[in-house]
């Protein structure tokens, strides 16, 4: 257990994500099996403990600490895990330190009568990094800045593995992952997940650059819409059904409408988003529906979420990915129509003759929910990953406005001597409004020269944020791109930016000449 | 050494129908003994001051007289030059001094060299003002002695039980550890100038690391003065005399308003740690952007304050800054009779004070240009 609960420890105070790879790939390097199989678990959400929940743990704490003492405590602490962590009374050798499997295996078995002293046993015989760590693997709320990806991303590093892979059995198999291991240690051949249903890796595109187009023949590509929803494969085999997401993580409970509508055998690939009526709702309605564990009956009828498919991997037990897109396509048209099932649309091909044609098309896609064109090579297989030459993402240019710098935030980690966080705002009745906020999109010598110019504008200081100069003759104009402008009430200026990014620093620009809030309206989706 | 307190004045009747607030009371320029007409650590310039140790809350320039340990003394007078009041009276510990009615002597505080607590003794009572102190060994100043009394003043600064400072020699193993772990870059510690900073390099000694240790400009004058007091530091030098190249690997110890500060761009890829008993809450060192939190303070944690309120049992503690709440109502639940004094003008810079960690706001104040 100590040194899962150090590499916890390391992983919260570790910003950059090549170094938290470092941190769990020597972990797997130094730690053995069960443990840590357990630990891997951990990180991607896969153990869940029924009888051992936060209310219980608070009970043990009540029961050994005064309650004014912890509520003080509580409120400087800020968490209650990391509280009762830090103040638990220390009874120092009373047991010996259990290993992060033992304490896995006791929880799934303990009663719920017999937690609270299981718990309370094993506390005793933590130090404060060791309980902390204990407490949220009981709450599951790790907050270490681990993502379920990163976390098999580190495995597949550790054994030299593909992540694509190791994402394609993942789902047919079960903690602590012994056959997994093995794999990676190269003690053993992969592991066939055994389970129906499994995630198979998505085919993944490279953006098109205008140097791209001279070496492509329009004759040999197919064009698709790039709708502005989230990638999933849905897969239907023997009664189990599952919704993925592109990265392989099981998102089937948020989407109880769109399972009950998987009747069928096969593992499509598509897009998924709010449809009402046949029409496809903006990416905010969707957002509506996502990183829900339940979801309400209000959600589901306001909310309803639909299919645009793309691509067919598997027809009844069939492989179809090694098929060139065309007979593929050929298989998903006829297989859409037989099915006749209203939530589960076919994404059309759209018919061109030479590229300026998709051009004007990209350009005029009044559909809010399209973010661009897909290019996809008539022959080409479904291949895992980010093949080079056989599907391209062509995106609507960004929309473009002129904003004045108002704010600006310390970075972290090797940018932490730098303000590289910009809080930008538009003209509105005369008065800069801020409209949003950007860290990225420009070089390191052009963040030198910003955080030059807001050391030496700083008007106001407020902890690690400055305000800098923004009057009509004096201050400094960002050319801000974003993808698309949606209303927000959490926003004083009323509209909230996707991806918004830095396009251009207008060192020549007076903020005078920047934009109105009246342009950006007209930009909402 | 701690003499019982009956036996230290003959106590006259009279005498002891007078309050202890009589003996020393709080006023908006600190605690003032009125027997003896001066104030301990004054946030004010006073006619007669009583300076329990060099901490800028706690010693300023402008009394007219200081009486001091001669460690505390050379510290002001580092700080703020040798004419920093026309009177200087250094004392040594356990050196009684008859100020008007008073008597005044210093007990060792364990908090940074030349530290004290001042034991106030009038009408037959003994009041203990502790200043700042800690119970655990420091290899830079004496330790902690406990004095009987009727009244006991103590800091708050840690005062909730969540904060229970770990063994010293194992929090700095760690920025040791990290030099291991990262060969190509340095561990930057941010510390206070005065007692942190000398007292991890001692610490970084005794842990067996030789190699020469980094220092910010701010450092320099305050880790001469210890070496000319008898503590040694071994090979330090400038990080503004140093090349990026050679710091690779070791440690560089600044004031904590250099860590994020363009000053800090001159060395290789720093790993950001900060030694400070704040860094037990995992909050707090988040949003510093500390990489590494080093729990090490030189103010008592719970267990040290609790256990020195039981150890003397004194008829009242008064608890001057900190989280005065929470420690007065521990106090209660443990039959001693405790009360806030609300004092403000402490706790504010040197003193780990709640804007201490507040590393970034501090900025560009670290004295050296970047």
């Amino acid at each position: 257990m100590n040194r899962f609960a150090e590499l916890l420890d390391r992983l919260s105070y570790t910003p950059g994500r090549n170094d938290k790879l470092a941190l769990i790939v020597d972990y797997f390097r130094h730690v053995p099996d069960p443990d840590r199989g357990y630990a891997l678990a951990a990180m991607t959400g896969t153990l869940d403990f029924k009888h051992a929940k936060p209310a219980m743990i608070r009970g043990l704490i009540e029961e050994r600490a005064d309650p004014a003492l912890f509520r003080w405590s509580r409120d400087y602490v800020g968490d209650t895990a990391e509280t009762i962590a830090l103040m638990w009374p220390v009874r120092p050798g009373v047991n010996r330190v259990p290993d992060l499997s033992e304490i896995v295996e006791e929880l799934d078995r303990t009663s719920k009568l017999d937690m609270p002293g299981r718990i309370a046993g094993w506390l005793d015989a933590l130090d404060e990094t060791g309980r902390w760590a204990l407490l949220k693997l009981i709450t599951g709320a790790m907050r270490i800045g681990v993502s379920a990806r990163l976390a098999k991303q580190a495995l597949a590093q550790y054994g030299s593995l593909d992540i694509a892979e190791v994402e394609e059995v993942w789902h047919g198999l079960e903690p602590p992952y012994l056959d997994l291991f093995a794999w990676a240690d190269g003690l053993a051949e992969r592991p066939e997940h055994g389970t129906l249903a499994p995630f198979r890796p998505v085919m993944l595109s490279h953006p098109v650059e205008e140097a791209d187009f001279a070496r492509m023949d329009p004759a040999d590509y197919r064009a698709e819409w790039k709708w502005d929803g989230i990638r999933v494969q849905a897969v239907s085999e023997g009664g189990v059904k599952r919704l993925y997401s592109r990265t392989g993580e099981d998102i089937s409970g948020s989407f109880p409408d769109l399972i009950e509508a998987m009747r069928f055998e096969a593992a499509i690939d598509g897009e998924l988003l709010v449809v009402r009526g046949g029409a496809v709702a903006p990416f905010s309605d969707l957002q509506q529906r996502l990183n829900r564990k339940t979801v309400g009956k209000k959600q589901l009828a306001e909310f309803p979420a639909g299919l645009r498919v793309y691509d067919l991997l598997v027809e009844d037990g069939e492989d179809l990915r090694p098929l060139p897109f065309d007979e593929r396509r050929e298989r998903l048209e006829a297989w859409v129509a037989a099915r006749g099932e209203p939530r589960i649309g076919l994404s059309p091909l759209i018919p061109f003759a030479n590229f300026d044609d998709l051009t004007e098309l990209r350009g005029h896609a009044e559909a809010e929910s399209v973010e661009g064109v897909m290019l996809k090579r008539g022959d080409s297989p479904y291949l895992a990953g980010r093949p080079k030459g056989y599907w391209w993402k062509w995106k609507r240019d960004p929309f473009l406005v002129d904003a004045v710098l108002l704010y600006a935030q310390r970075g972290s980690g090797r940018r932490s001597s730098f303000y590289s966080d910009y809080t930008f705002g538009v003209w509105k009745d005369g008065a800069l409004v801020p409209v949003g906020k950007a860290y990225f999109g420009f070089t390191d010598d052009e963040l030198k020269r910003l955080d030059r110019f807001v050391r030496d504008n700083t008007i106001n200081s407020f902890g690690p944020v400055r305000e800098v100069t923004h009057e009509p003759d004096k201050g400094l104009v960002l050319e801000v791109a974003f993808e698309g402008l949606q209303r927000s009430t959490r926003h004083k200026s009323g509209v909230a930016m996707r991806f918004p990014r830095i396009n251009r620093i207008r060192w020549d620009k007076p903020p005078r000449e920047a934009d109105e809030l009246g342009l950006l309206e007209t930009m909402l989706e | 050494m701690p003499v019982p307190c009956n036996e230290t004045a003959a106590p006259d009747v009279l005498s002891f129908m007078k309050a202890f607030t009589d003996i020393v009371c709080p006023t908006p320029k600190g605690l003032y003994c009125p027997p003896g007409d001066f104030y301990i650590d004054p946030t004010r310039p006073s006619p007669r001051a009583v300076v329990t140790h060099g901490h800028s809350d706690h010693a300023r320039a402008g009394h007219g007289s200081v009486l001091a340990t001669k460690e505390t003394l050379a510290i002001m007078g580092a700080r703020y030059g040798a004419d920093f009041t026309p009177s200087q009276q250094a004392a040594r510990y356990g050196e009684r001094h008859r100020i008007g009615d008073a008597t005044v002597w210093l007990s060792p505080a364990g908090h940074v060299l030349g530290s004290a607590q001042a034991v106030i003794e009038a009408h037959g009572r003994r009041i203990v003002v502790s200043g700042d102190y800690k119970r655990r060994p420091d290899p830079t100043c004496a330790p902690f002695e406990p004095v009987p009394c009727d009244v006991f003043i103590t800091e708050a600064t840690f005062g909730l039980p969540v904060f229970r400072h770990p063994d010293d020699g194992k929090e700095v193993a760690k920025a040791l550890h990290m030099l291991d772990v990262f060969p190509e870059r340095c561990v930057l510690i941010g510390a206070y100038a005065l007692g942190k900073a000398q007292r991890i390099i001692t610490l970084l000694r005794q842990g067996g690391y030789d190699a020469p240790v980094y220092i910010h400009g701010a450092m320099e004058k305050l880790c001469s003065l210890y070496e000319s007091l008898g503590v040694e530091l071994g090979d330090l030098r400038l990080t503004k005399d140093a090349v990026k190249g050679e710091m690779m690997s070791k440690i560089v110890i600044a004031p904590p308003s250099a860590l994020g500060d363009r000053w800090s761009r001159r060395l290789p890829e720093p790993v950001n740690a900060f030694a400070s008993g704040w860094m037990r809450v995992r909050a707090r060192a988040r949003q510093g952007g500390i990489e590494l939190p080093l729990v090490i303070s030189d103010h008592a944690d719970w267990d040290e304050l609790t256990g020195t309120l039981l150890e003397l049992s004194p008829q009242e503690v008064w608890v001057t800054h900190g989280r005065e709440e929470p420690l007065v109502h521990w106090a209660g639940l443990n039959g001693l009779k405790a009360r806030p004094l609300h004092l403000a003008g402490y706790d504010e810079e040197d003193g780990e004070g709640p804007q201490g960690d507040n590393l970034k706001s501090a900025e560009d104040a670290a004295g050296e240009p970047a």
